[in-house]
């Protein structure tokens, strides 16, 4: 799957709307977002996935239909209101169409986020039938060649039909595009081809560096001068354009100052249900050491949410280290993002290193030293398959996470 | 935009109204993003429904909230700020 779903831009935007919306207030104990990874099975092989590189290990355990109904209802109970059903390529299960119904019966606000490979007529039809409120679509690039090699597939006519295929079943077409390297050079041209095929949203999601993408850090990131250019040209759009066409540019963390409020918070507002029954309060929180994820298979989320030792672990502040205890600041971004922390530091408590208070914030220049390193930024793109998966897991791969305090 | 008494508004395109038992308040949902309302913004929005006229909304709101002064202003401005924010769409 794309970064489509990645809960903490949405979560902003939530709270952005919450901020200037009328009003509104924030609720600290309840999940309004429930994001459904209902399989890590994916006919794309994108670079910059931030699925768990050891997905492989999951894809023979999946959550059975009635499993997966469950979960939707005792999440429901709880408060969640937003579903994103994602993956993996959701299409890949053949009861999504159950899902959605019953998402419908419940009255979630449902998100089908998908490559568009195995979308059909008659599929899209039950979707519009069972009540799926949207369909969010990943984009690659205006040109085939990027869009072939990147998703290392041959999708690029494929996207183009499913995007019409979205707007014939009257959905509002939102398109999110993971901005890297390949493709930073063309966001005038993406932007106008999001305009052509009638997108009602569009998310600019540079690249945040977990799982896959993590591994191919120097290989997909720009530079400081491209986002700039990248932004600058969004904000042109935006005012030419006016309102027609929301976009969202989601700014990526290594060239800010400070680290993002990763998922608005531990355990705050958002939940996911992995596709073997993990639950995890953000995407990549496995790589985290010294917890114990509850899996719906054993634990109702009533209890997950409310009592799991492992939702409690990074709520509040008591467990924040200097100098982010003490920080003025520490409201604004929580001290960043746990895995982050741990997988770039050894830290789970520690600052984000993205932070320029943090005392490792030396492992962040590295970083953005190493991507523009000819020799380190040209070894080869490891692309999200089971192949390379199965490596991973077997250590074969070491040179390429070695400098990571656990696996991607 | 300003509006006049006479317009009538339905939800959005694309955008869910409804009650949240859980959170105690009325949502907007949509693509990417939810607002949650407080009071006096979840019951006016509570009776955009594509055939009451904004003045049919200020006199069901007199009536059920008798004790509350200068509705008229607050339910216009409310009903504006609900347009800039793209959550209503005009059907007359």
């Amino acid at each position: 799957m794309t970064q489509a779903s990645l809960g903490q831009s949405v979560v902003q935007k939530e709270i952005q709307s919450q901020n200037n919306g009328v009003a509104a207030n924030v609720t600290h104990t309840q999940p309004l977002w429930l994001l459904a990874e209902v399989t890590y099975r994916c006919p794309l092989h994108c670079a910059f996935c931030y699925n768990p590189t050891d997905y492989d290990k999951h894809t023979q355990n999946e959550l059975t239909t009635e499993q997966w109904i469950q979960a939707l209802r005792d999440a429901r109970r709880l408060g969640a209101l937003q579903l994103g059903i994602s993956g993996g390529e959701p299409l890949l299960r053949d009861d999504i169409e159950d899902i959605v119904i019953e998402a419908k019966k419940l009255g979630y606000y449902s998100n089908l986020i998908t490559s568009g490979v195995g979308l059909t007529e008659k599929r899209i039809q039950a979707f519009k039938d069972g009540g799926l409120d949207h369909i969010q679509l990943s984009m690659h690039d205006i040109t085939e060649e990027i869009n072939n090699f990147i998703t290392n597939t041959k999708t690029f006519e494929l996207k183009k039909k499913v995007a019409a295929m979205i707007k014939n079943h009257g959905y509002p077409m939102v398109l999110n595009v993971v901005i890297h390297r390949y493709n930073i050079g063309h966001m005038r041209q993406i932007l106008e081809m999001a305009e052509a095929l009638g997108a009602d949203y569009i998310e600019l999601a540079n690249t945040q560096y977990y799982g896959w993408s993590l591994v191919n850090r120097s290989q997909l990131m720009p530079t400081k001068e491209q986002i700039d250019e990248a932004e600058r040209i969004t904000n042109e759009f935006r005012e030419k354009q006016g309102s027609k066409m929301k976009v969202f540019f989601v700014v990526p963390d290594y060239f800010s100052d400070r680290p993002k409020k990763c998922m608005n918070g531990w355990g705050e507002v958002f939940m996911i249900v992995t596709a073997n029954g993990d639950v995890l309060p953000c995407h990549s929180a496995r790589v985290l050491p010294n917890i114990e994820f509850p899996n719906v298979k054993d634990k109702g989320l009533d209890w997950v949410w409310n009592d799991s030792p492992a939702f409690n672990k990074y709520r509040g502040d008591s467990w924040m280290k200097e100098p982010c205890r003490s920080c003025a600041e520490k409201e604004k971004d929580l001290a960043g993002c746990r895995c982050q922390a741990f997988m770039l530091t050894g830290d789970a408590e520690g600052a984000d290193p993205v932070c320029s208070l943090s005392p490792n914030h030396h492992v962040i220049t590295k970083a953005i030293e190493d991507s523009r390193n000819p020799v380190i930024a040209s070894q080869p793109i490891i692309f999200r398959n089971d192949k390379n998966s199965k490596a991973i897991i077997a250590g074969e791969l070491n040179d390429r996470v070695k400098e990571f305090h656990a696996l991607p | 935009m300003s509006i006049q008494h006479t317009d009538i508004f339905a939800i959005a395109l694309h955008h869910r109204f409804q009650w949240e038992e859980a959170q105690n308040c009325y949502v907007i949902l949509f693509p990417e993003g939810m607002v949650k309302l407080n009071g006096g913004a979840g019951e006016v929005l509570n009776l955009v429904d594509g055939k009451r006229s904004v003045t049919n909304i200020i006199t069901e709101l007199q009536t059920k909230f008798p004790d509350a002064p200068d509705l008229d202003q607050d339910v216009v401005g409310m009903l504006e700020l609900a347009i800039e924010k793209a959550w209503l769409r005009q059907i007359n």
